[in-house]
């Protein structure tokens, strides 16, 4: 029988959450005796190859390709799980939701301590996403079926949750690994 | 005893006093409820609502509600910690919880909250409010982002410290916690050592230059949820 396929990708993250999962040290070992990766910067596959069992994200949606991608996610993946507090309630990116989006802007690019930007231009090319007027934790975007909080979640947590899920079992955290921080 | 008045909590017959309230008489019965504006010490103020019960099937909050003879009280139905779970909700996403940042995380009564309930993230939309800080004060900062306007600073404040140096302005959700000053914290009498800087369950009353000193692991609710101290002198 083919294996399960688990998809990743990041968001508006920091690639922390990724790194947490290579954290589970030597059960990674284990991880692809159990899963193929599709789509996933783990094994650099850019598009679907198919459907997926399982999608981890990693990240809140923080511009218009964020939303693509995550509409595409739900799409591939049989379970999405939202990884991490960027994706399940917009993490420190989310830290801009109470300022303007042009103030945002004009520290970003003209305003800040260390910008140094003569021409005082702001980024606008075509090819560049546009910025959403906030930041948006997953599942207020597409529906979400598991939520792993922490920043990152421990690797005990995404191993725990994964191998629960991949035998087909409910994904009863113990009291030590759901962590906000 | 004379005073004693008997009742009922989740079938299990309590002995309570007269003057208890229903959340005293439990934890003396080692049974915990749930509760985040409640404080040993202080005056109850019944506001945040997490220690809702069912008293006779009618919701109350535990913390003001006093022990009455025969009275059946429901803490533990899925109904009452529905009701529970739906507050904590409400209280995160109503100010702006970034716990990974937070130097009350692993030390705060509402993410321990959170914990003890199991809930991996709340269910309602980010409302994502705009509030401020006040880091005036040389040894006290206020981070309003965090304040659920439980009201422990207000009465320890002005009960305990006798000093009135926090009160609540404005209503409904505009409803915010004020300083006895024109605007800023330094401008009031508060003193480091004041009781009112110790009883905030969140981050938004807090110490400068202590964040972080106990490490991952060995905060106060990294491995037991809150509560459990009580829970254990029962089984003892
Ligand atoms: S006050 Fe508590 S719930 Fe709020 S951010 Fe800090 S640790 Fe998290
Ligand atoms: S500042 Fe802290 S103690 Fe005061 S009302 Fe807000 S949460 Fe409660």
């Amino acid at each position: 029988m083919a294996k399960p396929k688990v998809a990743t990708t990041s968001l508006a993250g920091c690639f922390g959450c990724h790194m947490s999962l290579l954290d589970i040290d030597d059960r990674i070992l284990k991880l692809v005796e159990l899963v193929d990766f599709d789509k996933s910067p783990i094994d650099d596959i850019k598009e679907f190859s198919g459907r997926c069992a399982i999608g981890l994200i990693e990240g809140g949606c923080c511009n218009e390709e964020n939303v693509r991608v995550l509409q595409d996610f739900r799409k591939h993946c049989d379970i999405l799980i939202s990884v991490g507090d960027c994706a399940t309630m917009g993490g420190i990116p989310a830290m801009r939701n109470n300022i303007p989006l042009e103030e945002c802007y004009a520290e970003a690019y003209l305003d800040g301590p260390t910008v140094h930007n003569p021409s005082k231009q702001i980024p606008n090319d075509p090819e560049l996403p546009l910025l959403l007027n906030k930041v948006y934790p997953c599942h207020e975007v597409v529906k979400i079926d598991y939520h792993l909080p922490g920043c990152p979640p421990s690797a005990d947590t995404l191993w725990e949750a994964l191998v629960a899920l991949l035998s087909d079992k409910p994904v009863a955290l113990p009291y030590a690994l759901i962590k906000y921080d | 005893m004379s005073d004693t008045i008997n009742f009922i909590i989740d079938g299990v017959e309590i002995q309570g006093r007269e003057g208890q309230t229903i959340l005293e008489a439990a934890e003396a019965a080692g049974i915990y409820i749930p509760r985040l504006c409640h404080l040993k010490g202080l005056t109850p103020h019944g506001s945040c609502r997490v220690c809702t019960v069912l008293v006779n099937g009618r919701p109350q909050a535990s913390c003001t509600q006093p022990v009455a003879e025969g009275i059946v009280v429901e803490s533990e139905s899925e109904r009452v910690q529905q009701i529970r779970r739906d507050i904590i909700d409400m209280l995160f996403v109503e100010g702006n919880h970034f716990c990974m940042f937070c130097e009350k995380s692993g030390n705060c009564e509402l993410q321990a909250m959170a914990y003890r309930f199991g809930i991996p993230t709340p269910k309602f939309p980010y409302q994502f409010p705009k509030r401020g800080v006040d880091a005036s004060h040389p040894d006290i900062f206020v981070d309003h982002n965090r304040c659920i306007l439980c009201g422990r600073c207000v009465r320890a404040s002005r009960d305990l410290d006798g000093k009135h140096v926090f009160d609540f302005v404005d209503r409904g959700p505009h409803k915010r916690v004020a300083v006895n000053a024109e605007a800023r914290l330094a401008d009031t009498n508060l003193d480091a050592s004041d009781k009112a800087t110790e009883v905030c369950p969140v981050g938004a009353i807090l110490r400068k230059r202590v964040g972080y000193a106990v490490p991952v692991g060995k905060r106060l609710y990294d491995e037991k949820p809150i509560g459990s101290d009580i829970e254990a002198a029962k089984t003892k």
